[in-house]
């Protein structure tokens, strides 16, 4: 679905992709893990064309979108959403407004029609009622459940997911966790997450990507990438704990 | 040394003047482009025009005070206070109305347009609006622009009609000169060219002001700090730009 070939970046004179291969496999959930400044914000951008490479191609389908731009870009945007680290709602619209604001903006929709699918994309993350609050009244974890919304109401091929419980509580963490891994089982897209959280994002991956040194390193399935023989990765994702693999990874 | 900093200072502002020109050129191009974005040009207009309002009255009704108040002790000298209305009129028209006008509206809306789209950029708000395929320069930027167009002329307007009013308070009603002569004086002196310049003045310092405030929040750089700099950045510089572009217009039009 998404590929990415050959990709090197420079950022402020340093380079931060080095030729980098990458595939997101279909309607998987593939996690990228890597230590930090190792670039795995840069990696995301450069899948939705909010970063250019400087080499290499960027593929999304049959598109190669590494030099779009304007209108050729945006068409191509149509077909993804993302979730930001800090949810990025719009501060100025309430929940309901935020959530709402693709529907109006990008499918020109009105009334009734709106109201429909915003409250139930709500209720779906957990915040039923909550729809008249403002992002700033909201804690850390509700603003991801919003964000949450914000992404699945235009029901996108594909969601970018930019460290999603970066700042939570291990508890609000595996919630959101939940809250991915069932509506990308239900809905099917194609998730590509940016993520700290080792070892449970074991439990809840298709497919893990380690980033190192601007490449990636070691890409392979849940269950067989816990099986490296690479010390120094295996040393990265057995630091924090054991790992638990779920029954579909496992399996 | 010193001659390889001048050069790499030199070639870094002609590079942020490009970078400038591109970003308001780009952003009037997407302003044509549908969909119109009216409900947030009307909002913008609320902000930047009707919410200035007060802080243009006051400081309009004590700047015609204060120069009824200098220029009447000065006429007297010569006994020209009949003069009074003119001297306080023209003042504003050609004047005091655009650039005290276009300064208050750049410390007051401009400096929050900055803050405004810099924590958009920080908290990731403006990459938001581009994964929605939603172009952040016609959406966000090209309201704001339109707003200081229309906005600061209309303050300006404003500005001159109470500005003139207090300097009659002050040089008719408290010092006690002739009212009609007030008013005949500005009839007789201030022409259509006058107001012209004021008119055209009052564009260019809205434009100014739009564009370097909201360029100065788009490129804010990611860090609280960056947003502290990129606000008195835009700020200083349309007020510098103001008074420089001024002095430019006014040799034109004289």
């Amino acid at each position: 679905m998404i590929r990415l070939v050959g990709v090197e970046k420079t950022l402020g004179g340093q380079p931060v992709l080095q030729g980098l291969d990458f595939s997101a496999p279909a309607g998987k959930l593939t996690t990228i893990i890597g230590k930090s400044g190792e670039g795995k914000s840069v990696l995301l951008k450069h899948m939705i064309g909010l970063l250019q490479p400087d080499r290499g191609q960027v593929w999304v389908g049959d598109a190669e979108i590494s030099r779009l731009r304007g209108k050729a870009l945006n068409e191509v945007r149509k077909r993804f959403a993302m979730l930001f680290q800090g949810a990025a709602l719009f501060d100025s619209l309430s929940v309901f407004e935020n959530v709402a604001f693709p529907l109006r903006e990008k499918l020109g929709l009105k009334g009734a029609e709106v109201a429909r699918r915003v409250d139930e994309k709500i209720e779906q993350v957990g915040l039923a009622g909550m729809g008249h609050k403002f992002p700033a009244e909201l804690s850390g974890g509700m603003k991801k459940r919003a964000g949450l919304a914000r992404a699945l109401v235009m029901e996108p091929e594909i969601i970018l997911f930019d460290e999603p419980t970066t700042g939570l509580d291990p508890l609000m963490a595996k919630s959101i966790h939940d809250l991915i891994v069932t509506m990308q089982r239900r809905f099917k897209f194609t998730a590509v997450m940016v993520s700290h959280e080792i070892p449970e994002i074991f439990a809840i991956s298709d497919w893990v990507a380690m980033l190192r040194k601007g490449k990636i390193a070691l890409m392979a399935p849940a269950a067989d990438f816990v099986k490296t023989t690479d010390p120094e990765i295996q040393e990265f994702i057995s630091v924090s704990g054991p790992i638990r693999l779920s029954g579909v990874a496992a399996g | 040394m010193m001659v390889k900093r001048l050069g790499a200072w030199a070639l870094d502002s002609i590079q942020e003047m490009g970078r400038m020109l591109l970003f308001v050129l780009s952003a009037f191009a997407w302003l044509v482009r549908p969909p119109l974005r009216f409900v947030q040009i009307v909002k913008q207009l609320h902000f930047v025009g009707y919410k200035s309002t007060f802080v243009v009255v006051l400081t309009a009704g004590f700047t015609g005070m204060v120069l009824a108040l200098q220029g009447y002790y000065t006429l007297r000298k010569f006994g020209s206070e009949g003069l009074l209305g003119s001297a306080v009129a023209l003042s504003m028209i050609r004047e005091l109305g655009p650039v005290l006008a276009a300064l208050m509206v750049t410390a007051r809306a401009g400096s929050a347009m900055t803050a405004e789209i810099g924590i958009m950029r920080i908290t990731d708000q403006i990459d938001a609006l581009d994964t929605m395929a939603i172009n952040p320069l016609q959406y966000l930027i090209a309201p704001k622009l339109v707003a200081g167009l229309i906005g600061v002329p209309l303050l300006v307007a404003i500005f001159d009609v109470v500005g003139i009013y207090g300097g009659y308070l002050v040089g008719v009603e408290l010092l006690g000169g002739n009212g009609g002569a007030y008013w005949n004086s500005i009839e007789s002196a201030v022409e259509w060219k006058d107001v012209y310049g004021g008119i055209l003045k009052s564009i260019s310092f809205g434009l100014i002001v739009s564009w370097v405030c909201c360029y100065k929040g788009f490129f804010t750089k990611h860090s609280a700090e960056g947003l502290g700099t990129a606000t008195t950045e835009a700020v200083v510089l349309s007020s510098v730009l103001i008074l420089v572009w001024d002095y430019f217009l006014t040799s034109v039009l004289l």
